[in-house]
């Protein structure tokens, strides 16, 4: 019974699901900036090639730290590669490369000497299609601190348990925590798994490349809830096609589109409550409004 | 019902086609050859295996049994293979102690780590040559190379070392094709998490490829048991002596343990027995050699994809 993605009958997740989303409609741009002024991302002039294709140009944006940032637009416009060269993913894609500077906490990232994996420490992905490992989902979430040494099994046990606990899944999987496949997980189960694994190397950014885009819309929520829980001490940049989500979900959102040549280009970026009642490109009114294309 | 509800979508009247009309007859008859042919060539290879091992059983039945298996090989009587097959058994050991692991490491650099150049052209193109180079000829080549230049005489050592060329190319490519079926979206979560390179490799990539790997151990060690042409010149020909396995001095050449002693395999045993042995049993020890290196490799394929098994189990809970 335990097993599927209906809504268990703890008090955690009863309605509040459904009412918190409700709440979440796009708020004032001064809300996202009066809690902190701190950047935490922010891209200088970046341009993505694959070999000679231009994907995405010059893309020039801030995230503030502890805030949602929403990517959206057309198919093909650059937002996953743009995110991913937040935690430079397009490292190990033939033939990218990546112009600009793009900075974390003011460091920039593309420097030569900047070590990938701490910045992949830092900063986590979570992937569209859930990717759990074919191991226990204990042994999912003790993957990345392992990798970094941590064999202490109290201190495993704890971080495994607090790191299921926010992503919501451990009163689902902690009977058998150790015997279960990861994959043996349903859809959404697997993505907030997917989740606890990054919260387990301690990130300070998650980036989520449509995290709910393969899941069914009451496991959608429940990712959506929980983006807004894991706000409070991340700073998350989401791409995704579902607008209602960006609207539901984020702070600020940044509309991409495509040029002429097929380049993926930033048409806009601003607060999500204006760019979706008041934005200020005639492109982005069209798109949120369904004109596009 | 349908159409009544929506007649804007309804199809164009008239009578509806029947869902029991026939295919053409010709469509039909391709179909069912092509079941009969693919059941058949299917049954095929297992009446050949099948056939194989009956044959084997037959002729080895009165002749394999403990004491065949456990004494010398004797002139007078049946005697038995025990050196022989202790001789099988260890080049089996020692080529694949350093075939395998130089093989499944040139496979990791193969598939994670060279990019598609003119180096992996070139190693790719040396794998396939010397994989299809005859197998008498790297025997050749292991008889001036170990026994004449390296003054090793013939040699347990120098019989590995010259397999281990000719199946090194072939452990390298399965292990190649096996990590490379590895999905890259394993790689991408492990690296997105902070795991180095080989981290991912380890820890992800290698567990996963395991079946593919067992297979390639499999294949290589099939070609090791059935070698007969590489060993004659490298590791020799001839009736080992008595084997004192308390003797542990690895330099002396009375040695059982000793890789700078000649060892005689089952496969060149069978093969000299039966073109130029006498002796009236003859014949019983050339079937019986065969029926127990046929089980040896089974008995090897099976306990290999048992291990693979638990081993996939264990590192992947899956």
């Amino acid at each position: 019974m335990n097993t599927g993605d209906e809504m268990p009958a703890t008090a955690i997740y009863q309605a509040p699901v459904l009412r918190r989303v409700e709440v979440a409609t796009p708020r004032a741009a001064d809300e996202a900036t009066a809690r902190t002024e701190e950047v935490k991302i922010s891209t200088d002039h970046v341009s993505i090639k694959y070999g000679e294709k231009v994907a995405v140009r010059d893309v020039s944006l801030t995230v503030q730290d502890r805030s949602i940032l929403a990517l959206i637009g057309p198919s093909g416009s650059g937002k996953s590669t743009f995110l991913r060269c937040l935690n430079r993913m397009n490292d190990l894609i033939p033939g990218a490369s990546v112009q600009g500077r793009v900075c974390l906490d003011g460091e920039n990232v593309m420097d030569p000497d900047v070590s990938v994996v701490e910045l992949r420490r830092r900063v986590g992905m979570v992937f569209q299609r859930p990717n759990p490992f074919p191991m226990s989902i204990f042994e999912n979430v003790a993957y990345g601190p392992r990798r970094r040494g941590l064999n202490d099994r109290r201190k495993l046990d704890e971080l495994v348990e607090t790191s299921l606990k926010r992503a919501a899944l451990w009163d689902e999987v902690k009977d058998d925590l150790r015997r279960k496949s990861g994959l043996a997980l349903s859809g959404g189960q697997q993505q907030r798994l997917c989740i606890a694994r990054v919260l387990a190397t301690d990130p300070e950014v998650i980036l989520m490349d449509e995290p709910a885009s393969a899941l069914d819309p009451v496991s959608t929520l429940r990712i959506e809830e929980l983006m807004r829980e894991l706000r409070e001490a991340y700073t998350i940049v989401i791409v995704t096609h579902n607008m209602q989500q960006a609207a539901r979900v984020s702070d600020v959102t940044a509309f991409f589109t495509m040029a002429e040549d097929r380049a993926g280009y930033l048409v806009e970026v601003g607060p999500t409550g204006r760019i979706f009642t008041r934005p200020n490109e005639r492109l982005t009114e069209d798109y949120i409004s369904g004109r596009f294309g | 019902m349908t159409t009544t509800s929506n007649p804007a979508m309804g199809r164009s009247a008239g009578p509806k086609p029947s869902l029991r009309r026939k295919a053409s007859r010709g469509s039909i008859l391709a179909d069912r050859a092509a079941t009969v042919a693919l059941w058949g060539t299917g049954i095929l290879v297992i009446l050949i295996l099948g056939a194989i091992i009956l044959h084997f059983a037959l002729a080895a039945w009165g002749v394999v049994s403990p004491s065949f298996i456990l004494s010398d090989p004797s002139r007078a009587t049946l005697g038995g293979v025990m050196p022989i097959l202790w001789n099988s058994i260890y080049i089996l050991v020692l080529t694949m102690l350093i075939a395998v692991p130089v093989g499944i490491l040139a496979g990791i650099y193969m598939a994670e780590y060279a990019g598609d150049n003119g180096i992996t052209g070139a190693i790719r193109f040396a794998e396939e040559s010397i994989s299809s180079v005859p197998s008498i000829v790297v025997g050749l080549f292991g008889l001036i190379l170990f026994v004449d230049d390296f003054h090793w005489g013939f040699s347990a050592l120098g019989g590995s070392l010259a397999l281990t060329f000719f199946n090194l190319p072939l452990m390298t490519r399965l292990s190649e094709q096996a990590l490379r079926a590895v999905p890259q979206e394993e790689r991408n979560a492990s690296l997105a998490l902070g795991a180095t390179k080989w981290q991912t490799i380890q820890h992800v990539v290698l567990p996963l490829a395991i079946p593919g790997l067992i297979t390639g151990i499999i294949l290589t060690a099939g070609r090791v048991f059935g070698e007969a042409a590489v060993l004659l010149f490298t590791s020799g020909v001839g009736t080992p002596p008595h084997y004192n396995f308390l003797n542990f001095d690895l330099t002396n050449p009375a040695s059982p343990w000793s890789p700078f002693r000649p060892a005689t395999t089952l496969s060149v045993y069978i093969w000299n027995l039966n073109s130029e042995g006498l002796g009236a049993f003859k014949n019983q020890i050339v079937d019986g050699s065969a029926a127990i290196l046929i089980s040896m490799v089974l008995i090897f394929n099976l306990g290999a994809r048992l291990i693979g098994r638990l081993l996939t189990r264990r590192l992947t809970a899956a």
